[in-house]
């Protein structure tokens, strides 16, 4: 392991390179997932259709194929940016479809039942939606989204691996590639900063489930 | 699972009715603009020009036999890889699951502890370990036909898919009744015929859908190879095209309207399945429906 020792300062620049990619798809992501969401759950057919249509495309294209239609795709039609901006915007597109889904099935697992006695009781849709439906809403959506959250912390390694460079992978293959280190030892330490981040991000949901989780 | 718009809003009156119509016109035109926009960015960079399309479909030119020979080939390796990858994950999975399941309290800290450490691992990094480490530290597999990067692109996917199956054959056998389990060890069964002959069998039936699921994400996984080493999956032949080509945005439209063909007809397969079980449960009808209706939201922490 002395490889990784005597860089460790490569890897902790890397680990915080990887950090702040993942920050930037989770913004993204979330916000991009809710709105496709609301799309699909809209009484207004058209969008709804361009919800289904956003979802089975992204859902259905590994996030390689999708980074390597914005890094290369993009560019053709004049739009360009670091590989760091296209990275993120593949994971966010990729990752969006999936939020919609947990949010969606988030919503639908709230019995119809809640929302007709919340009219019944003569609440307006506005007030059903913000005290009746939403709070169950997202309770169950925290396990779901969380799986999802945390699988998009993986996929940014996939980000690295495409090039963006100075994280924890493409710290990696610098080390191995350009001055010669040994693979094992090298990608070791790169398997260890993943798991700093993934797992507490487990134990962290776990925690969060147990606190949310209603009996039903 | 279908009626998710009943939970929102009741039947709509004529009031609402006009508001949706308003509604629908307002959100035609708002996506029609936006395509406009990408058509019209699209023609203006010539991207539509028979150049660039043509060997992509228009069986005539001259490169369309070439392409499409590499397409095929690169659909064939992916099955190939996905295929060995989920076969190997679902016996070393099941193995998993039932040394946990059966294991004592203690006995399965470090299982559990092996299970969360492969699970918390993004795939590209374990594809990296088949590949390249186990290469590196002299684990020679291209004595196996099709060769060394086949092997470690199966054994990466499969170190990272047979923890996500033994978690889903965990919670398949979870699922079943106690009685189950009680009944067969009453009828003389050692613990281990109960698990072959009873549980497992009943579990596998229930998980079906769950699985066809995961083999999506093994299949969309094996693209990861294309960043580490030479294998002629889909992805890499259509890399191998662009480069020749120079037409990204037409053959990684090709490539990704493949993987969403082959993986949008596996995830309806697993719904047909699902559907077919739940209704070929006669008792107890609506308790299993909800119950699967869990699983449909979130197959077991798959990820990807």
């Amino acid at each position: 392991m002395s490889p990784v020792f005597e860089n460790f300062g490569a890897f902790v620049d890397g680990f915080l390179t990887s950090l702040s990619i993942i920050l930037w798809a989770l913004v993204g992501s979330l916000v991009l997932g809710i709105v496709i969401a609301a799309c699909r759950v809209s009484p207004i057919p058209p969008l709804r259709a361009f919800g289904t249509f956003w979802v089975t495309t992204f859902r259905n294209t590994p996030l390689t194929v999708v980074l390597f239609f914005c890094a290369f795709g993009l560019p053709e039609i004049g739009i360009n940016n670091s590989f760091f901006f296209f990275g993120v915007l593949g994971l966010v597109l990729y990752t969006s479809a999936f939020v919609c889904e947990a949010v969606r099935s988030g919503i639908n697992s709230v019995p119809a039942g809640q929302a007709e006695a919340a009219r019944s009781v003569g609440l307006n849709f506005t007030q059903g939606l913000r005290y009746v439906v939403l709070p169950q809403a997202l309770r169950t959506v925290v396990p779901p989204l969380g799986s999802v959250v945390i699988a998009m912390f993986k996929n940014s390694a996939v980000v690295g691996a495409f090039g963006v460079g100075g994280e924890l992978w493409g710290t990696g293959l610098t080390l191995t590639s350009a001055r010669g280190f040994e693979t094992l030892p090298i990608f070791t330490g790169v398997a260890i900063g993943y798991l700093c981040i993934t797992l507490p991000a487990g134990a962290l949901l776990q925690v969060l489930e147990r606190k949310v989780a209603i009996a039903r | 699972m279908s009626r998710q718009e009943s939970v929102l809003y009741d039947a709509q009156g004529p009031k609402a009715r006009r508001r949706t119509l308003i509604g629908t016109g307002v959100a035609v035109l708002v996506l029609l603009g936006l395509a406009y926009l990408v058509v019209q960015r699209l023609a203006e960079r010539d991207q539509f020009s028979m150049e660039l399309w043509g060997p992509l479909i228009n069986p005539g030119n001259e490169s369309f036999e070439a392409v499409w020979r590499l397409i095929g080939e690169g659909i064939r390796n992916t099955l190939i890889a996905a295929a060995l990858a989920m076969t190997l994950s679902i016996v070393l999975g099941t193995v998993i699951a039932v040394a946990r399941l059966s294991l004592g309290r203690i006995g399965r800290i470090p299982l559990i502890g092996f299970v969360e450490v492969f699970r918390g691992l993004p795939v590209v990094v374990l594809v990296y370990f088949g590949v390249r480490v186990l290469d590196d530290v002299g684990v020679d597999l291209s004595g196996l036909p099709g060769g060394q990067v086949l092997w470690g692109l199966v054994l990466g996917l499969t170190a990272y898919n047979m923890v996500v199956f033994a978690e889903i054959v965990r919670a398949g056998v979870a699922s079943l009744p106690k009685g189950q389990r009680e009944a067969a060890l009453a009828t003389g069964l050692t613990p281990g015929q109960t698990m072959r002959i009873v549980l497992l069998p009943q579990a596998f039936r229930t998980m079906l859908p769950a699985i066809i699921s995961q083999l999506v994400v093994v299949l969309k996984d094996t693209s990861l190879v294309t960043f580490i080493a030479n294998y002629d999956e889909l992805l890499s032949q259509g890399e191998s095209i662009r480069r020749n080509l120079d037409n990204p945005i037409q053959t990684f439209t090709v490539i990704a309207l493949l993987y969403i063909a082959i993986n949008y007809a596996l995830g309806r397969l697993a719904q047909y399945v699902e559907r077919r079980q739940s209704r070929a449960r006669t008792t107890g009808g609506e308790a299993e429906a909800e119950a699967t209706d869990g699983i449909e939201g979130a197959p077991v922490r798959t990820g990807s």
